[in-house]
């Protein structure tokens, strides 16, 4: 047993409302530059559509991830190391720019310099690609909300897989948002078709980043990801990947993503797994098994013997701790809700998600039913094949057993919890037929429905001895900190070293979100501070924001 | 000997290799992150399937050739009993073969630069002065082989060029021995010798990251945090004017 620990993120697709914030606050912390115009670390695509890049997931076509091979050892789809080096040249399935899309800017010039007419001016698009005018025509969420209806919906490479007869019926039944960022999977087939070696997985969290210096550009990469989330930066010749927000989590800060997701659906944990199962693991035979497979590699963070090689593997003890206390354990072991996003891929992908519930929810209410009863609900989920199969295909290579058993949870926490809201008596037999207890669906409401920012959000800070490489941290003035925001030094404001800005808006950041009230400090007597605009939630009157009142004057002398 | 043949046949190919090797220590010491392909094959693909396979193995067969013709001596193939005929004979099949097929890959990797628009609003001037450099290089190079040995009387370059190129290395450098060399040959070699001083300072750099070490690491790559503290690090994000 090798334990090695891995930050890793659970999604809650049930209350994904499609409003892209945690896609623009992504791109505005990392992808906001020339060379990148087109790249979305994080992005949401409705289900059914073609996804970003257009169909990825037909790897058929675009070749990514790991096959089984007869004599059930694993090999990349594209291609063995040979036929990797034989390819450099001119990698055979390199997506072009147009199956992202062709970014693209306006001429807002034209707005104020064109001559005074009978028109309104208009800035024309153009293509940040070719710098010529260009005529829009697919982007990032071309097909958002089933946008295109029939005709785009009909290239949904998972909805092929689903049976004909389903796809009549299809858009009627259902849709759904789907967030997606690098799955930092524990057999990553990215690194693994690197030929440079450039990327790595981080042995502290598993977080799977690109060594900018030593990267070539060779691009074996973007065709190795099944999920198309590494990506060429045109401009400076290398390859670029979300990377969970590494200088936040370091600091026990979550990813850009989660911190601004409106919905609150997503949650991040540490998991500890055995590293020397995940190859066996990753070479089951049958497909529909790995989402088992995968579970089986995890380990428990309370059991004694794991704690050991935890701790002889170098695991600090606030880890094992934070370990015991994830989140993703509790969503993925012990209430088995969350399922991994195309497992049959075999690269182990540590983003999971729980299946949305409301496509049966939405059927039910839209056809008069009652869809809070747990009789109408499971029957639903049993009569209504088409989203469970397409569910299926999407989180269990296909077995539409675990979607089943997910699902008729959710109903029953639904229905649980609606009788505990109009006062009266819990029914047991309902949590027992999803196969629960009733104190457990509480504990589970708790955490999908009502878990505070610490219990979404459980990161263990990086170790100052072990993350002194850490860009700003290296600094060594950081860790210093106190008193706040720019009050270190003994000689007043802005005396002593200088706060990094990055990790000062972190702890200000930090210290908001786990505040109790708004940003107003009541405190007369409290000393003045310095007010870090960028932080403050646009609520109350921090102190030191305006200089303070003179005196009360008499209301009639105001006017 | 004038002072034309020292500068020539002396300085200029000392000044490259001294340019050559100091010029790629510094970019691996200090712009690590410049160091790329700069592949333009998200703008265009199709073109390049043909023609950047054509071009790479083309001029991986000539860099093999100069290296056989240069390095080894005349009296060593001859010790194995190859007659000078039969080398000859090989050597200017191949030589020709290889160097259609890099002509062509070339042809169709600039026309494709220069036609098709992204790839050529992503040409630096840099990109452009290399092209040239290396064109001419190419077209010398193929000039003087199919002109003088192929169509011509030949010429064995073995007695006198590889000769002369190997005292290079001795530090003892036989000038004399490049008075008869055919003026093509001559221009081949000389702009050769500036190629190889701009080498580093251009995207060719990157032919020397050959990543040989992929046939033997293991498929995924573990790394800790650098357990050091940082010294002066350039940033992972690429900040740099």
């Amino acid at each position: 047993m090798r334990v090695m620990a891995q930050m890793a993120m659970v999604m809650n697709l049930d209350k994904c409302i499609g409003c892209h914030t945690c896609s623009v606050t992504c791109k505005q912390a990392w992808t906001n530059r020339p060379g990148v115009e087109y790249v979305w670390f994080n992005n949401v695509e409705t289900r059914p559509g073609q996804g970003y890049p257009r169909t990825y997931q037909d790897q058929r076509e675009w070749q990514g991830g790991w096959v089984r091979t007869r004599t059930g050892r694993l090999k990349l789809r594209s291609g063995g190391r040979i036929k990797r080096m034989l390819s450099i040249f001119a990698n055979p399935k390199l997506p072009k720019i147009q199956d992202y899309y062709e970014p693209w800017t306006y001429e807002y010039e034209h707005l104020l310099t064109a001559p005074a007419g009978e028109h309104t001016p208009v800035a024309q698009p153009t293509s940040l690609i070719t710098g010529e005018p260009t005529k829009i025509s697919w982007s990032a969420n071309w097909d958002d909300s089933l946008a295109g209806g029939n005709e785009l919906i009909a290239s949904d490479p998972i909805l092929a897989r689903v049976s004909g007869q389903v796809k009549q019926e299809f858009e009627t039944a259902f849709m759904f948002f789907l967030p997606r960022i690098c799955e930092h999977c524990l057999n990553p087939s990215c690194a693994a078709a690197c030929p440079s070696g450039a990327i790595y997985k981080r042995a502290e969290d598993g977080i799977v980043l690109v060594d900018q210096d030593n990267c070539r550009g060779w691009r074996m990469c973007i065709t190795g990801c099944p999920y198309k989330k590494i990506y060429f930066n045109h401009r400076t010749g290398k390859a670029e990947k979300c990377t969970f927000c590494f200088p936040r989590v370091e600091i026990g800060m979550p990813t850009v993503c989660s911190e601004t997701c409106v919905g609150r659906l997503r949650y991040i944990g540490l998991m500890l797994y055995d590293a020397d199962a995940v190859g066996r693991a990753a070479a089951v035979k049958d497909e529909t098994d790995l989402y088992e497979a995968q579970r089986s590699v995890f380990l428990d963070p309370r059991d004694p013997e794991v704690i050991r090689a935890a701790q002889a593997a170098g695991i600090p003890d606030d880890w094992i701790e934070a370990a015991q206390r994830s989140p993703v354990w509790d969503l993925i072991m012990k209430y088995e809700v969350a399922l991994p996003l195309h497992p049959e891929y075999r690269t182990m992908p540590m983003v999971w998600y729980i299946p949305p519930l409301s496509p049966v929810v939405d059927v039910l209410r839209d056809t008069g039913h009652d869809g809070e009863d747990v009789d109408n609900l499971f029957g639903a989920i049993d009569a209504l094949r088409i989203p469970v199969e397409y569910l299926a295909e999407l989180f269990t290579a296909g077995d539409p057993a675990p979607v089943h058993a997910v699902l008729r949870k959710l109903a029953a926490m639904r229905s649980y919890q609606r009788r505990i809201n109009l006062g009266e008596t819990p029914d047991e037999s309902i949590a027992t037929a999803a196969g629960m207890t009733g104190p457990q669906i509480e504990d589970m409401y708790r955490l999908l429905a009502i878990a505070k920012y610490e219990d979404r959000y459980v990161i263990p800070a990086a170790h100052a001895e072990t993350a002194a490489g850490l860009e700003e941290l290296a600094t060594g003035c950081s860790l210093d900190y106190e008193g706040g925001p720019g009050m270190g030094g003994p000689f007043g404001e802005a005396s002593g070293r200088i706060a990094p800005v990055a990790v000062e808006s972190f702890h200000v950041l930090a210290e908001r979100q786990r505040a109790d009230q708004h940003a107003e400090v009541t405190d007369p007597d409290a000393p003045p501070r310095r007010v870090n605009l960028l932080n403050w939630d646009g609520r109350g009157r921090p102190a030191g924001l305006f200089p303070p009142r003179q005196e009360e004057q008499p209301p009639g002398e105001q006017r | 000997m004038n002072t034309w043949d020292i500068l020539l046949w002396v300085v200029v190919p000392y000044v490259s290799i001294a340019v050559l090797v100091l010029g790629t220590i510094y970019r691996r010491r200090y712009d690590k992150f410049g160091w790329t392909t700069r592949s333009s094959q998200l703008y265009e693909s199709d073109i390049l399937r043909w023609g950047s396979p054509m071009f790479h193995v083309g001029i991986l067969l000539v860099l093999i050739g100069h290296v056989g013709g240069l390095l080894v001596p005349k009296s060593w193939t001859q010790a194995v009993g190859i007659s000078d005929h039969a080398y000859h004979v090989v050597a200017v099949g191949m030589g020709s073969a290889a160097g259609f097929l890099l002509l062509v890959g070339m042809a169709i990797l600039i026309l494709r630069r220069r036609l098709v628009g992204p790839v050529f609003s992503a040409t630096t001037r840099n990109d452009k002065a290399m092209y040239l450099i290396l064109a001419v290089v190419i077209l010398l190079g193929l000039w003087t082989t199919v002109r003088v040995n192929a169509v011509g009387p030949g010429y064995d370059y073995r007695e006198t060029v590889s000769v002369w190129f190997r005292s290079l290395f001795r530090l003892d450098p036989q000038v004399e021995l490049m008075a008869g060399v055919p003026l093509g040959l001559q221009l081949h070699i000389v702009t050769a010798f500036v190629l190889i001083a701009v080498w580093p300072f251009t995207r060719l750099i990157h032919a020397f990251s050959m990543p040989i070490g992929y046939f033997t690491r293991p498929y995924v790559v573990y790394r800790s945090r650098d357990p050091q503290p940082a010294r002066t690090r350039t940033s992972a994000w690429g900040d740099r004017p």
